[in-house]
């Protein structure tokens, strides 16, 4: 029987030989600074080609909430040689799928085809990355699409617009206080012109990624793309006010009154990122924190909270290291029928309580070193999944090969590097808790409400 | 515009050229059967060196009885104790090893996955926990108990939410009778019925190598496969065949039912009986409803609702084939001052489609879509065992995956046509709507 720091060596060694590395990444950019990231992975006859641009919610200023997002919904609506719909019809009619995402720190455009099919991406999204019309009527009924795409995404979702009300809260002056849909107001004020200088500004292939992952030659790739993007000019870029979240001074609480059948309570505590981070192990330190609590069911939250003393019908956790400025390390969940939200948040709080206090087992470090190992083999599988991540580290400014030793950074963390980071960052005077009080179903709501999600996707 | 039909049509011939090359890629099913009589189906997929298993049992809701929500009980109990392994030591054995494991269940089916790296040490002890929680589940009183009341839980959250009160107010009218009208997440009278004993016995009756098929992809020879379903499935009692479910009646008249809720928006869901996986008119269906509703903002539902009036922001429509006649369902969700000029615009657009069929260009482009993504949609492990399953499942041919694109390039204008009008009648349809009241929204701030 090994010791289990043994263990943990030995999870190393065997899961992370170099045959099981992802194929290198080529790299090059085009005289007019469009960065072109290439990976080869030939298992099947496709590519997924994906176009990342530096721009997000949180580089919107106050009344403008949503404009990224609509923008991105009007990406599809035609250029002077691509009339609006003709996008998709081409894509679809070649045998391909497509979409779009936006999310706090970025927006980005992709497409899943036959390899063959490379050049028609490539065409198509050089076009509409200069010559978008955004035509007033298009306007108008977009932002109608959209406001409905709130309504059931967030307005209509107890949970969702709790979520959204506590961003709005832990934040002061952070952009990541707006939802990254906007807020209703700010959906259905955005005007033409707005949406005009949103896109001139920021639609530039010195503020793109283009990244694409498949069955590609990495040379041939690199002809298309100086043939398609090569011609098109730069901006002069002026990068948005950065605005830092002020230090918060005490323990933030709000109430979500709506209709609703099932109680629900969100707790976040500020917390560094890789970009945001003073030390750089911090952000890796959090993971495995985060792991400890919430990585598969052997997770605190489901041995304690859920099957332990079953105070929890369902919790987890959820931290993104990679977000662009300083984040929220939530924890949040649903009370057990019988439980309150504020049992369920006295729980959650005393598991954070013993992990300022206490020092992680080995075995539970062990434990959650070997999922990170295996799901970095398992990640490999998704083409889409290796392109997205290439792209969100090469937006937020991380660099795309930030994660390449992310294994072995996970693996080098201590259990009292754990107890650091919770020493540091999960402190009561870094809190917000937002709580749902459901109202009667019956009943009508206050007033109209407002929303919270990862992504915004088309 | 010209311009642009040029540059389509010499794309669109490209394409038909490059189908025929791509379908020697699709990888080649193989099948044997377990010395229990387990039937495997299993794909090599050599490059990364991990392994997904599904087994899937006829264990579905549609075996429920009297007591819906019997079979998903059963299923979230499988990790829940098994032999001497608590719950907790389950969750251990799976995560120490970095496995994935899930147990999930629908209407037809109940099934568990598992995801593992191929090196035997991960491999090894996360195929003797699967194989021992699928053949001695321990359904522990306490664990019961927890479980039935997480499936409350869920069930109250399905209360808040229109899109779920919705679904079950269709498949209610939809299936009447038919054991397919049973909720898969069950009632709350029924989940407070349900006992321990129950729950064994469907246990007993249903978890056997008689009921179940299994389906491998991953990094594995033949032998290494052969030994991986022995080892999951070769233990499993043989069993006895579940009875077929019973065909499912057409509907006989329209019926519009309105539910109130405090939502901003209302979900209106419109459809009628469908075909089973087996029926030959499944893939004219298919292939017809990916110009109707199934290919995103191209097809007519989301053109005329969203990209032409902005009534919404999604509107399919599906066939979802199962053992016996699955739904076809169109569904929307829109502000609650639009419901009227929605319905209406999505009846409208069912009506003439069904009447007139597609136009011969856009029908083109839909199978182009089909065909042409089909590299696509079998791009990864993960897709191709996702497909894998439903092949196993459904017992559908060894060569399926090789005759898909030929089999969807087979298929007339005419017999698209002729299998909607045969299949769908717009005169007898479902209706569901469920939603605030319908008094206009107060004007938007600076509109």
């Amino acid at each position: 029987m090994p010791s289990p720091r043994t263990m943990v060596a030995a999870f190393g060694l065997a899961l992370a030989p170099a045959t099981f590395a992802a194929a290198p990444v080529h790299e090059f950019t085009l005289a007019n600074g469009l960065k072109v990231l290439v990976r080869e992975d030939h298992r099947a006859p496709v590519a997924v080609s994906q176009i990342w641009y530096k721009v997000g919610s949180s580089y919107e200023p106050s009344g403008l909430t949503g404009i990224s997002h609509l923008l991105e919904h009007l990406m599809f609506k035609g250029t002077p040689t691509v009339p609006g719909g003709e996008f998709s019809r081409l894509i679809a009619a070649n045998g391909g799928k497509e979409n779009a995402f936006t999310s706090r720190d970025f927006t980005a455009y992709f497409q899943t085809m036959e390899k063959e099919r490379l050049e028609l991406s490539f065409r198509l999204e050089a076009d509409r990355m200069r010559h978008l019309l955004l035509k007033p009527e298009d306007v108008t009924k977009e932002a109608q699409v959209v406001t409905e795409e709130r309504r059931l995404r967030t307005e209509d979702q107890p949970e969702a617009l709790t979520q959204e009300r506590f961003h709005a809260a832990a934040y002061v002056t952070s952009p990541y206080r707006n939802p990254i849909i906007g807020w209703m107001q700010d959906i259905q004020a955005i005007r033409p012109d707005d949406l005009k200088h949103w896109y001139q500004r920021w639609y530039a292939p010195n503020n793109a990624t283009l990244v694409v992952v498949g069955d590609v030659d990495p040379a041939k790739v690199r002809e298309l793309a100086e043939k398609h993007f090569g011609p098109l000019p730069p901006s002069e870029l002026t990068p948005p006010r950065l605005d830092q979240e002020v230090p918060q001074l005490g323990e933030r609480r709000i109430v979500v009154k709506t209709p609703a059948e099932v109680p629900y309570v969100a707790l976040g505590y500020k917390a560094p990122t890789f970009k945001t981070a003073a030390e750089d192990w911090e952000p890796y330190a959090l993971d495995v924190l985060d792991g400890v609590l919430d990585a598969g069911s052997s997770g605190r939250i489901s041995r304690n909270l859920i099957r332990g003393s079953q105070v929890a019908a369902a919790a987890g956790t959820g931290y993104t290291p990679t977000a662009r400025l300083e984040e929220l390390f939530v924890l949040e969940g649903n009370p057990a029928p019988g439980r309150t939200s504020s049992d369920l948040e006295q729980a959650l709080r005393a598991e954070v309580a013993k992990l300022r206090e206490e020092l992680i087992s080995a075995e539970e470090l062990a434990r959650v070193v070997a999922q990170v190992a295996a799901t970095d083999v398992y990640q490999q599988d998704s083409l889409f999944y290796q392109a997205m991540r290439l792209g969100t580290l090469e937006t937020v400014g991380l660099g795309w090969s930030k994660f390449d030793n992310y294994v072995q950074r996970i693996q080098a963390v201590t259990p009292e590097q754990v107890r650091a980071v919770a020493r540091k960052y999960l402190t009561d005077d870094r809190l917000t808790v937002a709580t749902l009080e459901p109202l009667p179903l019956e009943g009508r709501r206050l007033s109209a409400p407002a929303a919270g999600m990862d992504h915004a996707i088309r | 515009m010209p311009r642009l039909n040029v540059l389509l049509s010499s794309l669109l011939a490209t394409a038909l050229l490059l189908v025929s090359s791509m379908a020697a890629a699709v990888p080649a099913i193989q099948n044997w059967r377990t010395t229990n009589g387990v039937s495997v189906y299993f794909i090599p997929a050599r490059e990364l060196p991990m392994v997904d298993a599904q087994i899937l049992f006829n264990a579905g809701s549609v075996r429920d009885g009297e007591r819906p929500g019997l079979a998903k009980l059963t299923s979230g109990l499988l990790e829940e104790g098994a032999g001497d392994w608590s719950a907790d030591a389950i969750a251990d054995r799976f995560d120490q090893v970095g496995a994935r494991f899930s147990a999930s269940s629908r209407r037809d089916s109940a099934s568990v996955a598992l995801r593992s790296l191929v090196d035997p040490r991960y491999l090894q002890p996360t195929v003797e926990t699967v194989a021992r929680l699928l053949k001695e589940p321990t359904f522990a009183p306490d664990a019961v108990e927890r479980v039935r009341q997480q499936m409350l839980t869920a069930l109250r959250d399905r209360a808040q939410s229109p899109g779920a009160i919705a679904q079950d107010a269709f498949y209610k009218a939809l299936y009447g009778d038919h054991p397919y009208a049973i909720p898969p997440e069950g009632t709350p009278a029924s989940l407070n019925a349900i006992t321990r004993a129950e729950i064994q016995e469907f246990h007993r009756r249903h978890y056997t190598a008689a009921n179940a098929v299994i389906a491998i992809v991953g990094d594995l020879d033949r032998p290494a496969a052969e030994q991986l379903a022995n080892a999951l499935v070769g233990g499993l009692p043989q069993g006895e065949p579940v009875p077929p479910t019973p065909p499912v009646p057409p509907v006989k008249a329209s019926q519009t039912i309105r539910i109130p809720h405090p939502s901003s928006q209302s979900h209106i869901l419109i459809g009628q009986v469908g075909v089973h996986r087996a029926d030959p008119d499944y893939y004219a269906l298919y292939l017809g409803n990916h110009v109707l509703g199934g290919n995103g903002l191209v097809s007519q539902l989301s053109q005329e609702i969203r990209e032409k009036r902005g009534l919404a922001y999604g509107a399919y429509s599906a066939f979802s084939p199962m053992r016996q006649a699955g739904p076809f369902l169109l569904n929307l969700q829109t502000r609650n001052d639009q419901v009227d000029t929605a319905l209406q615009v999505a009846q409208t657009t069912l009506r003439e489609f069904t009447t007139n069929g597609p136009a011969p260009q856009i029908l083109e482009e839909a199978r182009q879509n089909i065909t042409g993504g089909f590299a696509v949609d079998l791009a990864g492990n993960s897709k191709l065992a996702s497909a894998l399953g439903g092949i196993a499942f459904y017992g559908l041919p060894l060569d399926y995956l090789q005759n898909y694109i030929s089999m969807m390039n087979g298929i007339s204008l005419e017999q698209v046509k002729s299998a909607w009008q045969r299949q769908v009648q717009p005169d007898r349809l479902i209706t569901v709507i469920v939603g605030g009241d319908q008094a206009a929204p107060k004007p938007a701030a600076g509109s």
